[in-house]
């Protein structure tokens, strides 16, 4: 079915496919708070605590309900006792389903509902009943004290992965997000090659650890449910729920109008919003579960981990000829997710013989999907590291090693980059960084007790279009100083990347308003459908469609006061004409072709004799429907006020189309790490890091470099700290909480350096903008290895690089 | 049971026979609809609950409501409405210090106890000189709010609104000398962060902090 | 959490007689037994609040020593004037650990009684000795990296998590208590302890209903002193090994006095009295220090993701030894 069927298709609709390059608004717009670093519009809510998620709605006669998980990791459930509840106060009931309960989240933008049982059991913590009390006191003691009996197959679990590699298999490319792929004759390219270098690495599980845990308030308004729900997509997560629950679309609505981080941990739903809507149902009550910090790590979703091998034959100058992508990652049974480490490597650098393939194991762990830059996040510390380990055998600067397998157009397509800026974010990240006065030779800059070292790392990452819609509606408002006020609706999410804001200053800009005069209604999925945020597509692509239905209210304006569109200026809540209208083309051809048909007509008369209608050619042509000489300016207000129920509105629908496939997008950039690992204990703190990142145009420069921030701590924590723990005989999830998994800290993280290089790139959206978002964590983590080894002269292939693994190697 | 009386942002609450295992964090949450402090682990381990209580900071989610009649308990909405933000909360919103903003109720309300500690001399971890510690100095302020996770990681720009507010409200007599930073900013110029095991020296630091550096003592030595 | 029936104490007699039953805990910051009590780890049926106890104060005592209230904060005892005039290797260890939210809650009676981190024993559906006697022990061939090298026992490694107790073993701290029968004494913090041996689950010497009320610290010890914590992130990391020392020269550059009490590595705050004594009167040379390292791990045993931690106490210990000969404080 449809994502896109609006319900009421009375608005007029800009429409548009990414076909073509497209010329922006934004460089003729009057006022400028797109490229504005301004504060958050909903930062007064946030820093008192007044922006509600949803463990923090209210609604009466609310229950409180609290997961039950599955304490072996394969096995039956044989028989749960609700009987072992009795004399507990204030229990209401157990309830499961074993049907409908979810065995695993579901994946991102998928429309149907995850794989569904409850009586199956597949990991440690698999959610298999959820306790429902008057309290969430009592909710909890039940949910400990509920006798649940199993058929225990633990001895069958797949849960080593060194012990599980020898069963990997094949990935379903179809239903993944890459795909394999073979260019040349890599495996004799190797052999060919003059300098070689292959390595393998291994990255351990990974959580997101969002700060809010997934949390879902059900309540049924009659047959139909309402979810306040933490969640990153609406439009494809309510599908999924529709799906688990057999319900039409009338009958789910979700809403999330703030989200305490997802980092792809709540693309998809998860167990705790399918149980919350059961029980509400069966108990005729709001219900709300919020998931405990350990059941988040449990029972959502993780990064798998993986095995790559990179293999690169480059001849003595560096020029890679051949550039090898391996990866084994692992998932449940039956799931197709898996880690596409490569999506990078395809175009990331030059060679004519190049293999990816990917490979998984079937684990019985928590389900694996997608986790902050799926696939670059963890597929560049591989890449980045072999090349960083092949300049050091070639005695080349990294940077050079780059520049010399910089491709004119990608290498695995053949086709062009809509706009690559690799090069430049290197040499001013390189600049800002002082890379040329680094110490180039490892182990050799002791300050104090403190080896001394840095490394870079590129990073890149795909900028994807998603299909996205949006309603703009101009309408009084006596409060407000210009008398109107714009109210942007789309189900888009602003889960701490900045939607509110920057979504908010494009209205603005399009509309000529100030930013208080805008109001952007986000994160319910009864507004127009938009791409949710993942893929770092959000701004793009739910920004597109606020663009477009910004730009059609324009064109409405512009009409309704007479005046050609490409001649209009909206500034400080009025509407006048700039410039003269440019004949387009088809302009043109419609002037001279009246004038063609008018003699030609003239013509056939003479000769036939015979008289035709004047309205043969009915369109006015521009020149006889608009007054250029009109220099009036018109308030908005006025404008406004002049249309039936004293408001407008327009929607924007922007679809992906062939830009995507004639070129490649991506954002690219780079990292500096600057690190200090212990003489004596080992122990490596980053002592500063500079980014810099080309991504289109910035709307925002303040919320884009806390973007970066965020990319680039990840970076620290996958390098140096961050690793899921799997016991390999139970299967449980050892460290499963904040004290054991560790994130970085405030003293962990240096003062970070953001570079954002402008670039202006026409084809990805008429915005120009481009996916920020998860850029700066591809590649960061190599940074961060590289400096390393330079530092001590360690290599470490095994993450997180913890001192135990640098301590019997380090320098005298 | 019993009413229990909890006095929030100076206004008093009555509980009617309240679960004694009710925490300060869900009385305040599920019961008082104060929804400004967050719960991220529920164990301690992330300070997104973090809330004040005479004036210090805790986390409301590791103690019992009732064991706090009669205590003076400030949550985010006791520091700061959106019509009337404090210095901190403002400092926060210019500096970007927040995204998702569910981490946030719990910095602010922990950075507000910090400038408090701060005012008192208290000395941290990564403090040099244990009698004399320069709070002001970027690496103490990244050390004391390590009690307050945030994933989206505005780390840097937290400091810079606690920093920016701390330079304000802080004044030199708090220390025995005049800080060498004082033109300097002090975020940008500080040329060691992060490293702090064990407790770096004079010569690490790369500069001197705003007090003298005292010789090693007889009784109990500088470390 | 399971239910309890929650009191509170008005005297600290009051409070031992009250919690004579077994299944009766003390909470005063609470920021280690509710950890617990939410994982049903602690299960106490009755909870005897002891926060209004006027056992705040920190005094000195005849000797020149110092004596601590129990309820006296991480907190305040790392920032009060004497400790860190006199006593500064407890101000730095106390000031490595937790956070500050944590430190203004926690205790110093209570610091002593926080418990173990080890994976198994904070899961409840996992076999654990020390949680539930004679269940196994699936550390010991399992995930290991963060747990105990010393004092270990065929039933148990599990790690005692404390910074402050490895400084107060150090010093010489004892711990006043008072029993439910209104008896009192004092146990050296080297007593207070029990290995593990098969009986892991008895962490200390305390009695059902025994209140921690004091902890005195005899008069301060002259050198450097000097708390060094290695741990996997900056900073709200438990200890993979830290150490605390005393250390004083002549000017002859004969080590005097040498105090080393080790966290992060024991199943209690490991210290041995024999590596000091080896090492006081040397001149702290690389072989007499190779000497005390392989006395202080001489009965080590990693368990596999442990092993380094054995490298590295050799290692930090040669580095405190001779940082200190050298002058320098840190």
């Amino acid at each position: 079915m449809s994502l896109f069927e609006s319900i009421t298709q009375s608005e007029p609709t800009k429409k548009m496919t990414m076909d073509e390059p497209v010329e922006s608004l934004f460089s003729t717009t009057a006022s400028k708070l797109v490229g504005k670093p301004i504060n958050r519009v909903d930062g007064s809510l946030k820093v008192s605590g007044q922006a509600p998620y949803s463990a923090e709605i209210h609604l009466d006669n609310k229950a409180y309900g609290v997961l039950v998980g599955a304490t072996i990791a394969k096995g039956q459930v044989e028989n749960i006792d609700s009987s072992s509840l009795d004399g507990i106060p204030n229990i209401i009931k157990v309830v499961t389903d074993p049907k409908h309960f979810l065995r695993n989240s579901q994946q991102g933008g998928l429309k149907k509902a995850p794989k569904q049982g409850a009586t199956e059991i597949f990991y440690h913590g698999q959610p298999i009943a959820v306790v429902i009390a008057e309290t969430f006191e009592a909710a909890t003691e039940g949910a400990n004290a509920l006798k649940v009996t199993y058929k225990d197959e633990t001895d069958q679990a797949a849960l080593n992965f060194t012990k599980e590699l020898s069963n990997a298999h094949e990935v379903d490319e179809k239903k993944g997000s890459d795909k394999n792929y073979v260019q040349g004759d890599p495996e004799q390219g190797l052999a060919d090659a003059e300098v070689t270098l292959d390595r393998f690495y291994h990255t351990p599980s990974q959580n997101s650890s969002a700060m809010e845990p997934h949390a879902t308030l059900a309540h049924w308004e009659g047959e139909k449910l309402v979810l306040y729900t933490a969640n990153q997509m609406l439009a494809s997560c309510k599908q999924q729920v529709m799906d688990a629950l057999n319900l039409n679309k009338d009958q789910v609505q979700l809403i999330a109008h703030y989200v305490g981080g997802g980092f792809g941990s709540k693309l998809g739903i998860a167990p705790e919003s399918i149980a919350a809507a059961i029980a509400s149902k069966d108990l005729g009550r709001p219900v709300l579960i919020t998931m405990t910090r350990p059941q988040v790590m449990e029972a959502t979703v993780r990064r798998s981990n993986t095995r790559q091998r990179i293999a690169i034959g480059c001849d003595k100058n560096g020029v890679i000829d051949t550039l090898i992508h391996d990866t084994i990652s692992s998932n449940l049974p039956d799931e197709a997710f898996f880690e596409p480490t490569a999506l990078s490597t395809h175009y990331l650098y030059s060679g004519k013989n190049r293999r990816v393939n990917y490979e998984m194991v079937d684990m019985n762990q928590v389900l694996s999907g997608s986790m902050r830059a799926p696939g670059e996040a963890v597929g560049m510390i591989a890449v980045e590291c072999a090349m960083d380990e092949l300049a050091a055998q070639l005695d080349l600067d990294p940077i050079e090693l780059r520049r010399r397998n910089e491709p004119e157009k990608d290498p695995s397509k053949d086709i062009p980059f809509s706009t690559r800026q690799l090069i430049a974010c290197m040499e001013q990240g390189a600049e800002q960084f002082g890379w040329s006065q680094r110490n180039t030779k490892p182990a050799s800059q002791l300050e104090g007790d403190w080896w001394i070292g840095t490394g870079m790392a590129a990073a890149a990452r795909g900028n994807q279009l998603q299909s996205s819609e949006a309603r703009a509606t101009l309408q009084i408002d006596k409060s407000k100083a210009l008398g109107v006020k714009a109210v942007i609706e789309t189900d888009m999410t602003d889960i701490g990347t900045g939607s509110y804001t920057v979504f908010s200053q494009v209205a603005a800009d399009l509309l000529g308003l100030p930013i208080d005069h805008i109001e952007m209604k986000l994160g319910d999925s009864a507004l127009p459908p938009a791409s949710g945020s993942g893929g770092s597509w959000g701004a793009a692509s739910a920004g597109s469609g606020v663009y477009l239905a910004c730009e059609q209210l324009r064109e409405m304006l512009a009409e309704k006061v007479g005046l050609y569109p490409d001649t209009i200026q909206l500034d400080n809540g009025q509407i006048k004409q700039v410039g003269k209208h440019d004949l387009t083309a088809v302009e043109t051809a419609k002037e001279n072709g009246q004038a063609f048909a008018d003699s030609t007509i003239d013509k056939i008369s003479e000769t036939t004799g015979v008289s035709f209608s004047e309205n043969v050619l009915e369109e006015q042509t521009a020149s006889e429907k608009y007054d250029f000489d009109n220099t009036e300016s018109y308030a908005l207000a006025d404008v406004i006020a002049g249309y039936e129920e004293q408001k407008v509105s327009a929607k924007g629908q922007i679809k992906p189309g062939k830009n995507g496939k004639k070129y490649r997008q991506s954002s690219f950039g780079v990292n500096f790490a600057e690190v200090a690992v212990h003489k004596v204990t080992g122990e490596i703190r980053v002592k500063r890091m500079t980014g810099a990142f080309a991504a289109g145009r910035i709307l925002n420069h303040k919320t884009a470099t806390s973007q970066c921030y965020g990319g680039m701590v990840f970076g620290i924590g996958s390098a140096l700290m961050e690793e899921v723990i799997h016991d390999k005989r139970d299967g449980r999830l050892c460290n499963h909480d904040l004290a054991e998994y560790h994130v970085p800290v405030n003293a962990d993280v240096p003062q970070l350096d953001v570079i954002l290089v402008e670039e202006d790139d026409p084809y990805t959206n008429p915005m120009h903008i481009k996916g920020i978002g998860e850029t700066a964590i591809a590649g960061a983590a190599a940074a961060i290895a590289n400096a390393v080894y330079n530092a001590v002269g360690v290599r470490v292939y095994d993450f997180p690089i913890t001192l135990d693994k640098l301590l019997y190697e380090m320098p005298e | 049971m019993s009413t229990l009386t909890l006095t929030i942002n100076k206004q008093d609450y009555q509980l009617e026979n309240l679960d004694a295992r009710t925490t300060l964090l869900d009385v305040c949450r599920q019961h008082l609809q104060i929804t400004g402090p967050k719960k991220g682990c529920d164990h301690g381990q992330c300070g997104a609950c973090t809330m004040l209580i005479n004036g210090r900071r805790v986390n409301s989610c590791l103690t019992l409501a009732v064991m706090h009649d009669g205590d003076d308990i400030t949550t985010i909405e006791g520091i700061g409405m959106p019509e009337s933000l404090s210095a901190l909360q403002q400092a926060f919103k210019d500096n970007d210090a927040f995204q998702c903003g569910y981490c946030t109720p719990g910095q602010i309300c922990s950075a507000t106890a910090l400038i408090e500690e701060v005012k008192q001399n208290w000395p941290s971890h990564v403090s040099t000189d244990l009698k004399n510690p320069d709070g002001r100095l970027v690496q103490e302020i990244a050390e004391r709010m390590s009690g307050n996770i945030c994933r989206c990681s505005a780390y840097p720009n937290i400091i810079k609104a606690i920093s920016q507010v701390l330079e304000s409200q802080v004044s030199n007599s708090q220390t025995q000398e005049p800080s060498t930073q004082k033109a300097d900013n002090t975020v940008q110029n500080s040329s060691v962060t992060g490293i702090w095991s064990p407790p770096p020296s004079e010569a690490q630091l790369g500069k001197t902090s705003a007090n003298t550096k005292t010789a090693t003592a007889t009784t109990g030595g500088r470390s | 959490m399971k239910r309890f029936e929650y009191s509170r104490a008005d005297a600290p007699e009051q409070a031992a007689t009250s919690a004579s039953t077994e299944d009766t805990s003390f909470i005063a910051g609470g920021t280690n037994l509710l950890d617990l009590m939410k994982l049903e780890i602690e299960t106490p049926i009755k909870l005897v609040d002891i926060t209004r106890l006027e056992l705040e104060k920190v005094e000195t005592t005849a000797d020149g020593g110092l004596r601590i209230g129990t309820l006296v904060t991480n907190s305040d005892l790392a920032a009060h004037p004497e400790v860190i005039a006199n006593y500064p290797v407890l101000s730095r260890a106390i000031l490595a650990g937790a956070t500050g939210q944590l430190r203004n809650k926690a205790t110093t009676g209570g610091n002593f009684l926080q418990r173990t981190r080890c994976y198994y024993f904070y899961q409840t559906d996992s076999a654990c000795n020390k949680r539930e006697p004679g269940t196994g022990c699936p550390a010991i061939n399992g995930e290991n990296r963060t747990l105990a090298i010393l004092g270990t026992s065929d039933a148990c490694i599990a790690q005692h998590p404390s910074d402050m107790a490895v400084a107060m073993r150090l010093l010489d701290a004892t711990i006043e208590t008072v029993k439910a029968d209104g008896s009192t004494r004092s146990i050296n913090v080297k007593d207070f302890y029990c290995l593990p041996k098969d009986t892991p689950h008895i962490e200390n010497v305390l009695e059902a209903g025994e209140l921690i009320t004091h902890v005195v610290l005899p008069a301060p010890v002259k050198g450097m002193h000097t708390y060094d914590k290695v741990r996997d992130r900056a900073s709200y990391a438990f200890a993979l090994v830290s150490c605390a020392a005393v250390i004083d020269a002549d000017d002859n550059g004969n080590l005097k006095t040498v105090r080393l009490a080790f966290g992060g590595i024991g199943t209690e705050p490991w210290r041995n009295e024999e590596v000091e004594t080896l090492l006081m009167g040397t001149d702290g040379n690389n072989d007499v220090i190779a000497q005390a390292a392989n006395l202080l791990l001489n009965d080590a045993k990693g368990k596999g993701q442990n092993d380094f931690k054995i490298p590295l106490t050799r290692r930090l210990l040669k580095q405190v030894i001779q940082r200190a000969l050298a002058g320098e404080g840190a």
